[in-house]
């Protein structure tokens, strides 16, 4: 994903936080909630957006936001007293917030940075000695205004003389070229060591001159390799700039048109750029480089990004996005459910009139409506990759913030999901990611200390398990220590001294409100909110999220999403009158479970030799309790496989493959075994899709209760 | 759902529906729609009142016998077997279900004056389930609650339970 997508989240997400805190504070406001129903929420959107804003370098949203967040955290906490003043004056916040997030989007927009100071010093009133950030209003920019007055600045390296330059015929040609205004010599001869051949000399040399920025650097192209030539343009470059015909290019393709920089001094900059690189040094956009340089003063650099930008506005609208409600979607796709399903039962009516010209035309329109069905279910699902890639940048940020190495290895980019979903992890995600960092990972020396490689490794995985999308997250950190976790837990009174708990259930503890083991109020963590959102983001989902850790060796975090909308890939048997669709991906075989086979059950062993192979069985009728009639003539193994487990389900009738969309079971009966969604079949009625991990679990169960 | 009010405001719409020998009503603003009984689908290892799921146009639906429910036994499908679709809250939301009746008599206008709180006991129905009781033309009609006799989460909590086993 690039930086423009990762924008326009933060953008809209910005927005929602954004129109929730307002929705909260002004339900305050009127007396219909008490604040403390809905503190947390509004806490929460600040801490989300700066968290956010952090990840983008938008600092000013993020020193303003810190405040703010500062103020409610206090309130939270009981420290401040919600006032209609304070209340008013979180209203303004918002809004100011807003201008904020606004000014991201549209570099036009105008952001009041008078309100915003006034409206900080008023935070930090109600802070009462607390310490606000104080936005630094940006200096402007002073350029000179003499009319085609160049600076130039050489340092003359010590082997001019020796070389056989001679700075005064230099000047004497740049006299030729235009009028030296002001001139300035400085001699820096060292205390000792003083070579008479050597040259010390540095001048500052204003000039006027129509001549162009190439012409004068040639003047100095000699002693270019030996001595430092800085020259910078005059201001009325800008003014040059401004007349440049609008074009999408690179900004030093857009300086070096306008002859500010020269192709030298370009290519320099991208030089130390690329080395930086190389180096993974924080790197400099080109155009600071070349301010650095001194090649560019900064008035200059603004006014050819600002040209730049203008261009911006005249792309192609490309990556601009379609907001809609995730329900017209559902309905939408609840349709072509329907429309599908109309499809195969009219199929079998064409079929049945074996007339040459509808069966034909018939199959255009079946062609149409897959189309339309893959292209319906598409607008829902993405690849979960994009949401990796914008933890990529977090992981960065984080590492260099903490001062840790950690390498990050992602698998199972393209695994699909529905979109609403994807929206809904990035947060919980986020969290994860940044505590994996934060208290996961060891720095550097204690990880050397307890013989582990320097770098940290953080690992993100994700795939698709029996009509369910699995993520994983890991570290090879310190791991999760359960006594710790348990004595922090009673000391914050979350639970009794007295309570026992499982090692999983002291894992669980993270996820309560308030619980936080960083003692430090950073701006990465340990505010005491993160965790127990997680939980919360992911039960919405219905997601379950599992801990695994060792001491030492590192935590793993599971979480396992159920694939609300979606459309799997399936295969259909059927046992009596009862039809199941076993998720194709985890197929591997179908064979006859022949009378030979049968007979060799007699003394009812559940496994069967799969050429050679032990495989071991489940017959769905016995498992599920179906009555089976009588039993079907013949039988059929239908063998699974998934991770590393293969068994094989017997079931009486094989109806091949289809693309089921799955509906979610019902909230009466979402306990069901074994299951994990129903789906309506081409017949009409309902079938079942098979969970079969669970169903594979669920046999081990019923075996052992019967062994023991 | 639109409301067919008559008369005064405190009259109350009620379908009416047998359930053995006794008679029911159930306020028809919950009502979606009344199904012929077919096309039930048995889920597997469901406890005896989850009759199973239905597709009503591509919304899977689950069935649950509402005799069995009432305490009353398993109901037999017959001929005049009727599924009731229910609107229930859940949640933040309605959700839909079918209740299995042994016959749909009427809609009747109730005159909420006349409803009489339901017997302490007696009836050998849970009195959460019953908002009061009508006599209509000299027949008892016990109005339900279908919020508490479906409720959502009691079902929910019954299933896991047998599920678990």
């Amino acid at each position: 994903m690039d930086m423009e997508q990762a924008k326009q989240l933060f953008i809209d997400e910005a927005r929602e936080l954004l129109e929730s805190m307002e929705q909260c504070l002004l339900e305050v406001e009127s007396g219909e909630v008490s604040i403390g129903d809905h503190i947390d929420a509004v806490f929460r959107a600040a801490h989300t957006i700066k968290g956010s804003a952090g990840l983008f370098g938008f600092d000013d949203i993020v020193a303003f936001t810190h405040n703010v967040e500062t103020v409610l955290d206090k309130v939270r906490d009981h420290k401040l007293d919600l006032t209609p003043d304070l209340l008013s004056l979180l209203l303004d916040c918002q809004s100011h917030m807003g201008q904020l997030v606004q000014a991201v989007v549209d570099t036009q927009a105008e952001v009041d940075k008078e309100t915003g100071s006034a409206l900080l010093q008023q935070l930090l009133a109600f802070l009462q000695g607390g310490t606000a950030v104080v936005v630094q209003p940006s200096t402007e920019p002073t350029a000179s205004s003499l009319p085609g007055l160049w600076r130039l600045k050489v340092n003359y390296g010590a082997d001019v003389f020796k070389d056989g330059m001679d700075p005064s015929s230099q000047l004497m040609y740049l006299q030729k070229l235009g009028q030296v205004a002001a001139i300035q010599l400085r001699a820096d001869f060292p205390s000792e060591g003083f070579d008479p051949e050597n040259c010390y000399l540095e001048m500052d040399l204003q000039l006027q001159s129509a001549a162009s920025k190439q012409e004068l650097e040639d003047v100095f192209e000699f002693i270019q390799d030996s001595s430092e030539v800085v020259i910078q343009p005059p201001a009325e470059m800008k003014d040059k700039l401004q007349q440049l015909p609008v074009v999408d290019q690179p900004i030093g393709q857009v300086l070096l048109d306008a002859g500010a920089v020269t192709e030298k001094e370009l290519e320099k900059a991208l030089q130390s750029q690329t080395r930086d690189i190389r180096q993974d040094k924080a790197t400099v956009a080109v155009g600071q480089m070349l301010v650095q340089q001194g090649s560019l003063d900064a008035g200059l650099l603004d006014a050819a990004l600002n040209k730049q930008k203008n261009t911006d506005h005249k792309r192609p609208a490309e990556l601009q996005f379609l907001k809609v409600e995730a329900r017209k979607l559902d309905q939408l796709i609840n349709l072509i459910g329907e429309l599908v399903t109309a499809g195969a039962a009219n199929q079998l009516l064409v079929q049945a009139q074996e007339d040459e010209k509808m069966t034909e035309s018939f199959g255009v329109m079946t062609a149409l409506i897959e189309q339309i069905r893959d292209g319906t279910l598409g607008l829902r699902m993405v690849q979960i990759g994009d949401s990796f890639s914008r933890l990529k940048r977090v992981v960065r940020d984080v590492s260099k913030e903490l001062g840790k190495e950690i390498h990050l290895e992602i698998q199972g980019a393209e695994t699909e999901l529905d979109k609403s979903m994807v929206e809904k992890l990035s947060d919980p995600l986020m969290h994860i990611v940044r505590n994996a960092l934060d208290h996961g990972i060891e720095n550097k020396e204690m990880r050397l200390y307890k013989g582990k490689p320097a770098q940290g490794l953080l690992r993100l995985n994700a795939y698709h398990e029996a009509g369910a999308v699995v993520l994983e997250i890991q570290d090879d950190g310190q791991g999760l220590d359960a006594a710790k976790l348990r004595q922090k837990a009673i000391e914050k009174g979350l639970i009794s001294a007295e309570q026992q708990l499982s090692e999983e259930d002291c894992f669980k503890l993270i996820f309560a409100a308030g619980f936080s083991t960083a003692s430090a109020v950073t701006n990465l963590s340990g505010r005491g909110v993160g965790m127990d959102v997680v939980k919360r983001n992911l039960e919405e989902l219905r997601g379950q999220i599992f801990i695994e850790s060792e001491l030492g060796k590192g935590t793993l975090f599971r979480i396992r999403l159920p694939l609300t909308l979606a459309i799997i890939d399936g295969f259909e048997v059927s046992v009596t009158d009862t039809h199941f669709v076993v998720p194709l991906n985890m197929v591997q075989e179908c064979i006859e479970f022949s009378a030979e086979d049968q007979a060799g059950q007699a003394e009812k062993r559940d496994y069967f030799n799969l050429r050679g192979e032990v495989l071991p069985f489940v017959r769905l009728s016995e498992l599920f309790r179906l009555q089976s009639s009588e039993t079907a003539l013949r039988e059929n193994i239908v063998v699974v496989q998934y991770g590393t487990q293969r068994a094989g389900l017997i079931v009486d009738a094989l109806h091949g493959e289809l693309q089921a969309v799955i509906k979610p079971l019902h909230a009466v009966v979402k306990s069901a075994k074994g299951l994990s969604g129903s789906t309506i079949l081409g017949s009409g009625d309902v079938g079942f899709i098979l969970d079969v991990p669970q169903l594979i679990d669920f046999a081990i169960q019923n075996e052992s209760c019967v062994a023991s | 759902m639109e409301k067919l009010k008559t008369g005064s405001d405190k009259e109350r719409q009620y379908l009416t529906f047998g359930i053995r020998d006794e008679y029911f009503g159930i306020s028809i603003d919950t009502v979606k729609e009344i199904l012929e009984y077919s096309n039930v689908t048995a889920i597997p290892l469901m406890p005896d009142f989850v009759k199973g799921v239905l597709n009503l146009r591509g919304e899977v639906v689950p069935v649950i016998d509402l005799s069995l429910r009432l305490g009353k036994g398993v109901t037999e499908v017959k001929e005049r077997t009727c599924i009731v679709v229910l609107e229930i809250p859940y949640e933040q939301d309605v959700v839909t279900l079918g209740a299995l009746v042994d016959s749909v008599t009427e809609v009747i206008d109730i005159d909420t004056s006349t409803i009489e709180p339901a017997p302490t006991f007696g009836a050998r129905i849970k009195a959460q389930f019953i908002q009061g009781v009508v006599n209509v033309d000299g027949q008892f009609v016990i109005l339900l609650r279908g919020e508490k006799a479906l409720s959502v989460e009691e079902l929910a909590s019954l299933v896991e339970k047998v599920s678990e086993v």
